[in-house]
């Protein structure tokens, strides 16, 4: 019950910060609607019983990623008069609602295999045996390693002054 | 009334439309940058469903989150360095303006 109530209040909050994200005339106060929704995104991980992915989620989107977003527009200020649409506001408006239309449509349809267990509550110790074990996901770990490497040298070299 | 598989999956359907608008209709580049965020998240939530309520005990939907939040942060910092050098290029981030390489 308490479950439940926490994800409908949850769920109503992620869309009307989307919304805010997509629709508010301010970049700035866009931005904070980024950062509402990624907390509330991180609470919907907690009613999942993914407690380490909301830390993470914490960490990574509210700490790191949104602070480099406000710090792109502050940087970009003198250009921002609000945040204006284009040309294409119908047809792109069109493809998203007939996008939504067939997921829902998919997702209700779908008989899913739900499992009788219910899923492993402190999850951050097998999460650790599933991404470090031999056969488990060490490799793709090592490649995220790497493109982490990848993009730190990139990023500065691409802001870098000449 | 209890939440369901399909709650959350609707819920992100729901989050990646409105990334989706949102990234085809702006014209800031930041604006789209935080858009293309919205639907990585949304399909992070999927995927932690899915997780949760397919394969309980196997946790690779959440091993999959982790990878997806991993190539965000490197696209988020990759991208706004771009968006910074086009802006000390240009003085506009306007991505309807930046049209060097339209055919």
């Amino acid at each position: 019950m308490g479950l439940a109530a926490a994800f409908w209040i949850m769920a109503v909050v992620v869309v009307v910060a989307a919304l805010g994200v997509v629709f508010l005339r301010n970049v700035f106060r866009a931005a904070l609607a980024l950062v509402l929704c990624f907390i509330t995104v991180a609470g919907l991980y907690i009613t999942l019983s993914a407690d380490f992915l909301a830390a993470v989620q914490i960490l990574v989107y509210v700490g790191a990623i949104s602070v480099l977003i406000i710090l792109a527009i502050m940087m970009t200020r003198e250009v921002q008069q609000g945040s204006p649409s284009n040309r294409m506001k119908l047809p792109a408006f069109i493809v998203a609602a007939v996008l939504l239309g067939i997921m829902i449509y998919t997702v209700t349809k779908t008989s899913w295999q739900i499992a009788a267990e219910s899923p492993l509550t402190p999850t951050t110790a097998p999460l650790a045996t599933k991404l470090f074990s031999e056969s488990g996901f060490i490799l793709p770990v090592e490649i995220a390693a790497m493109l982490i490497l990848a993009t730190i040298l990139g990023a500065i070299v691409i802001t870098r002054e000449k | 009334m209890t939440i369901g598989l399909e709650h959350y999956l609707v819920l992100s359907a729901v989050l990646f439309c409105i990334g989706l608008y949102g990234a085809l209709t702006k014209r800031n580049a930041v604006i789209i940058l935080m858009c293309i965020e919205l639907m990585l998240n949304s399909v992070n939530i999927s995927l932690v469903a899915f997780s949760s309520y397919i394969v309980p005990l196997l946790l690779t939907g959440q091993v999959f989150a982790i990878f997806v939040m991993v190539v965000a942060a490197a696209e988020v910092a990759v991208g706004l360095a771009i968006i910074l050098a086009i802006y000390r290029c240009f003085t506009d981030i306007d991505a309807s303006k930046i049209d060097l390489m339209k055919w």
